[in-house]
């Protein structure tokens, strides 16, 4: 019971926040005391960078001497306190900034910028990096989990939809829930998964046979679950979900299998669903007159990358992936709403308060579900997004204006833009049965790979390719839980090498300020940190820090196995830790 | 389908007879009904023309990656208009490749490319219905004389410096047993005139994308020691080169003096005036016969 008490303890720092490093009497020590320096019970103040402790005992081999009075204390902070503290309030997500060892969020944050503010790891001291610990999981395929970490606990998920808890500090595990998948689930393109979120004393979880689970964080119980969609009719969960207020929010994933693509709201402790949109409006529908007869019915437009969320404004702001089939124009003519957008929902109803369509009638699979990010600068509330397509657009998010669109890599889709600026497909990059070579190739530009901002540099870095496909049609009929593609897509052969490049673009110009081109395409993701650097992987399997400044590289680590997933970072103890998966394991880094 | 589901009930029946003898009986029954099924399996579509329509767009979907639009071998997958395959010979043989994948090989088994169930019975017989109906437009297998080929592969045409076959031969280039079996003649041919055009590939790693492709690396190390070789793997900051005389030599990008990269193959151009075409026929021949084994 003391020890149960014991790990429900924090401490409330300053503005609500709470901080590991803070934790005075901490997790049953009192009893493993011969661990020598674990069983050292501190206060610390909640500087993440060189605490100090205020008061140190030093517990002895077999006895533990601890203060009546501090027991005392403790046990009291334990139980008003235990409650609260425990807690992932949605008032702390609010506040995230002010408890900067904490990575609560898919992207850190609900501005979706995955900066870290964290400054002990700096450009000066970054090549003395070394590995922390490792974390195995077992799974095989494509590991994208971004871990979230809380009060010194790791949460992350793997391919086969498994969810786990690491002690941050050793990476050791406290619990794994492995969920058991349906052998003949449709996932479009792989077994993956991108982690959770996490609200109260729950972490959520979505899963490939399209379930959303609720999870208790101490144990890894499940707590609810409830069934979103038929997963054989292609319906699937990849997600990182995102907790607003009391709703877990959460897109369907399907767009390769015709399904009518939504997103959902449910209650965080009941997983009663409390809203869907629809992301392909239904007969009397603005919106609905953009496809030609029933094609709205298996129109996809998935929405299966985590979006941000402005408390400001109460918006959720949610990205869509493509038109169903992915690659095939002809029986779907139309602009195709709401495939390819940026839609901006109130976060109470799910109700849609404006929209912007990238591209339009899309025939390429170029989704645009990568992460929408809120750059507040000079005044104006934006939002930024590097598109699948090529383009770099930043939107006025009040009003999902237009404000610029410019390439950030090789494009040959579009020469001319609208009268909103918004880029235009050529007539001749549309598929033809003989193959016609476009670029970027339907993978894109860039992908699901989180990108981020870092608002010391005022710079945007995104994971990019320069590849070209060559796109051939394929005339086929939907058939439920089937694949329906509409057509075949190869790299050519003559655009070969393709390049990877990690690339940092000035919001203000669109302009690319600098790149770092790997030796081949990556699909890691990219963390920014206070320290003045950026953090990315890269296919062969090395972890690299960048100077945020010029991207030259300061350090690397070779871990391995290649990267697919996006870097965060958090404190323990206050010491700074930079985690990324690889491979089929977890990585955290640290000064020595 | 028909097949797996009648298997799987067989099996699972076989589970619950307790009996050894009986167990025994049922397995000799499931072989016995396994062998009479294969030999029953016939293509429900062959020969029409329809359906092969429909294969020709399910093989661009499911196939064409690594077998080339119309069927002709890709990059990776062997030319599939060949009349004689080294896997398969009747349509039964196909489904089964088709369903079951060729293990060792980069072909997959149905529904294991990670995006979901995969093809259906029907859409796997138009897919063989598609591709006999190719073979018939095929151009007939190369002749040449093999036994000459063999003689100026490892003789005057000087392959075998850098090229192994049947584990004779140079280490330089890729090993190239299997290539005649995997690869189109056409693709052979064009890797020897202009070897540049498309750089074979080296090493594929178990989680990364992309293989190493062999490029041409020229490094100068700190001491001023020249290296010239092609890339066995790189990294960022690391490269792996064999040189010219099958040395290895394990380098460190920042401690180099310089390091360029190529994509002008190491492997000099084969013109006419240096190989004839007929002679190149009989490489080909005798690459092609190795690679049938």
């Amino acid at each position: 019971m003391m020890n149960r008490l014991a790990q429900e303890i924090g401490v409330r720092s300053r503005g609500g926040a709470v901080d590991l490093s803070a934790q005075p009497c901490r997790s049953g020590r009192f009893r493993a005391a011969s661990r020598g320096r674990e069983g050292m019970m501190a206060f610390r103040p909640r500087a993440p960078q060189g605490p100090k402790p205020s008061h140190v005992f030093f517990a002895q081999r077999g006895a533990v001497r601890v203060p009546a009075g501090l027991l005392a204390t403790c046990l009291m902070v334990a139980f008003f306190a235990s409650h609260a503290l425990s807690q992932v309030t949605f008032e702390r997500l609010v506040n995230s900034a002010k408890e900067p060892q904490n990575w609560m969020t898919y992207s850190g944050d609900y501005t979706g910028k995955r900066f870290s503010s964290l400054d002990q790891i700096t450009v000066s001291n970054a090549r003395t990096m070394v590995a922390k610990w490792v974390y195995q999981t077992g799974a095989t395929g494509k590991l994208e989990t971004s871990p979230l970490a809380v009060d010194g606990i790791l949460y992350a998920t793997a391919q086969d939809d498994r969810a786990f808890a690491l002690d941050a500090r050793t990476g050791r595990p406290l619990w794994i829930y492995q969920r058991q998948i349906p052998g003949d689930i449709r996932p479009c393109c792989g077994h993956v998964n991108r982690g959770l979120a996490i609200l109260g004393d729950k972490v959520y979880l979505g899963t490939l046979d399209a379930h959303v689970l609720a999870l208790d964080a101490k144990t890894g119980a499940v707590v609810w679950d409830v069934v979103a969609a038929d997963y054989r009719t292609g319906h699937s969960f990849t997600v990182a979900p995102l907790a607003v207020k009391d709703l877990i929010v959460i897109g369907v994933s399907g767009g390769e299998y015709g399904v009518r693509g939504f997103i959902d709201a449910y209650d965080a402790a009941t997983g009663e669903r409390k809203w869907r949109l629809y992301t392909v409006p239904g007969p009397g529908e603005p919106g609905h007159d953009s496809w030609e007869g029933n094609s709205w019915k298996v129109g996809g437009a998935p929405a299966w990358n985590t979006g941000t969320y402005d408390p400001a404004t109460n918006q959720i702001f949610w990205p869509t992936g493509n038109p169903a089939p992915s690659n095939r124009g002809e029986g779907r003519a139309g602009d195709n709403l709401y495939s390819n957008s940026l839609l901006a929902l109130n976060a109470d109803t799910g109700k849609m308060n404006w929209y912007f369509q990238f591209t339009k009638h899309d025939e390429h699979d170029w989704d645009a579900t990568q992460v929408p990010v809120m750059i507040d600068a000079s005044g104006k509330h934006l939002i930024a997004q590097a598109n699948r397509n090529g383009f770099f657009y930043v939107l006025d998010r009040t009003t999902g204006k237009l404000l610029s669109a410019n390439a950030y890599g090789k494009v040959t889709w579009s020469d001319t833009k609208d009268a909103e600026g918004r880029p235009v497909a050529k007539k001749d990059a549309s598929p033809t049965l003989e193959g016609r070579t476009v670029c970027p190739g339907a993978l894109g530009t860039t992908n699901f790979m989180a990108p981020t901002y870092d608002p010391q540099t005022a710079l945007f870095y995104v994971t990019a390719r320069d590849q070209c496909d060559i796109f051939s049609t394929a005339p086929q009929p939907y058939e439920a839980g089937h694949a329906y593609y509409g057509s075949a897509y190869f790299p050519s052969e003559e655009a070969r090498p393709y390049l990877g490049f990690l690339k940092a673009i000035d919001p203000a110009t669109g302009q690319v300020k600098w790149k770092f081109e790997h030796t081949s395409p990556t699909w890691s993701g990219v963390l920014s940190t206070a320290g003045g650097l950026v953090f990315s992987g890269d296919a062969e399997g090395d972890f690299i820090a960048f100077e945020a400044a010029s991207g030259t590289p300061l350090w690397h680590f070779q871990m391995g196995g290649a990267v697919y997933a996006p870097p965060m970072a958090f404190a323990v103890d206050g010491k700074q830790y930079v985690a990324i998966a690889a491979g089929s394991a977890v990585y955290a880094f640290g000064l020595p | 389908m028909l097949r797996k589901q009648t298997g799987q009930r067989l099996l699972q029946s076989g589970r619950t007879i307790l009996s050894v003898s009986r167990l025994a009986t049922s397995i000799m029954v499931l072989f016995g009904v396994a062998v009479a099924f294969a030999a029953d399996v016939r293509n429900p579509f062959a020969g029409n023309a329809k359906a092969a329509k429909a294969g020709e767009y399910q093989f661009r979907i499911n196939c064409a990656l690594c077998h080339g639009l119309g069927a002709h071998g890709g990059g990776r997958g062997p030319d599939l208009t060949r009349a004689v395959k080294k896997h398969t010979h009747s349509d039964a043989d196909m489904f089964q490749v088709i369903s079951n994948g060729i293990p060792g090989t980069a072909m997959p088994a149905n529904g294991t490319n990670g995006q979901g169930v995969g093809m259906t019975d029907a859409e796997m017989w138009q897919i063989i219905t598609y591709i006999r109906s190719q073979e018939v437009k095929a151009p007939g297998n190369a002749v040449g004389n093999a036994g000459h080929g063999k003689d100026l592969f490892y003789g005057d045409a000087n392959c075998s410096l850098c090229h192994m076959v049947e584990g004779k031969g140079g280490r330089l280039g890729p090993e190239l047993t299997a290539v005649g079996g995997s690869r189109t003649r056409e693709a052979i041919i064009e890797s020897v005139r202009s070897p540049s055009r498309r750089l074979a590939w080296g090493l594929t790693e178990p989680t990364k994308e992309f293989p190493q492709e062999y490029e041409s690396v020229t490094a100068v190390t700190a001491d001023g020691k020249q290296v010239k070789g092609v890339t066995l793997n790189e990294d960022s900051f690391s490269v792996q080169v064999m040189d010219t005389s099958e040395q290895i030599h394990l380098l460190e990008k920042n401690k180099l003096r310089s390091f360029e990269k190529s994509r002008q193959s190491a492997m000099p151009v084969y013109g006419t005036d240096i190989l004839s075409d007929k002679d190149l026929g009989d490489i080909v021949a005798y690459l092609t016969s190795v690679g049938a084994k």
